[in-house]
């Protein structure tokens, strides 16, 4: 544990794009302020920003009732996100795998894919109604700066 | 935030040069448009130059990708040129890399157009 520990910061926003670059440029702040290197922080505010487009596009569907939430918290040992939505939910194990052949061509559903790949842990959770999806990277023992 | 396109006209080849973000909302809109609107002025051999695009999101991927079937589908040759290590990374990971003519010199990518 290190000096770097920080209370959780919980942000409740509306349903549009806007919400989703704050979100973006909140976790680009926390990675930088965390001391990872720059290809880590695109790869974290990347995820960041795929799981916000998730839960305003294909939650809440740009609805002005729904609102997401978006909470950001170093423990010292790992960056921890949760976006959370109040659409239907997101069964993670019914989405199509955006590597198979007959699915490279598509047009969509590589979000969540790119989300796994940058990050060390992604968990999904129904919260009824909704999904929270909280995202998990390790910090390295020596962290290289920038 | 947003992207910026720019039209011109090589050999008979239309290269888009387009910087910034290509993101959900305007960024990708802009791209579907600009792609329609070659297509309709039967302008079909497309060459997309990224060199400046800083940041690509999975909804520009999937731009990028519509973009590349609805040229082809219309018997027309959409190709990539200068890609940002960042842009690269991510059509590796996605397994596109190999789906699409990536070039990274722009005379040889004009010249790799099939000539009517």
């Amino acid at each position: 544990m290190t000096g770097q520990q920080a209370s959780r910061v919980t942000y409740t926003l509306d349903s549009s794009l806007d919400s989703v670059n704050k979100v973006e440029q909140t976790a680009e702040q926390l990675a930088r302020k965390a001391g990872v290197d720059e290809d880590e922080i695109f790869r974290i505010s990347m995820a960041v920003r795929e799981a916000a487009v998730n839960a305003v596009l294909h939650g809440n569907a740009y609805d002005p009732e729904k609102r997401m939430t978006a909470s950001f918290e170093n423990t010292g040992a790992s960056l921890v996100i949760r976006i959370t939505d109040e659409g239907k939910g997101l069964d993670p194990a019914t989405l199509p795998d955006p590597l198979a052949p007959e699915n490279l061509l598509r047009g969509s559903g590589r979000g969540i894919f790119l989300i796994r790949s940058f990050m060390d842990e992604v968990h999904f959770k129904q919260l009824h109604p909704g999904t929270e999806l909280t995202l998990i990277k390790h910090l390295g023992t020596a962290p290289t700066g920038a | 935030m947003s992207m910026k396109i720019s039209t011109r006209q090589v050999d008979g080849i239309t290269i888009l040069d387009l910087g910034g973000r290509i993101t959900l909302g305007e960024g990708s809109v802009q791209l579907r448009d600009s792609v329609r609107d070659l297509l309709a002025k039967g302008q079909k051999k497309i060459l997309l130059n990224l060199g400046d695009v800083n940041y690509i999101d999975s909804s520009g991927i999937g731009e990028l990708v519509s973009a590349y079937t609805t040229v082809r589908n219309q018997g027309g040759e959409l190709k990539l040129l200068n890609l940002t290590r960042k842009v690269h990374d991510l059509l590796q990971i996605t397994k596109l890399y190999t789906v699409f003519d990536v070039k990274d010199d722009e005379a040889s990518a004009i010249a790799s157009y099939a000539h009517a």
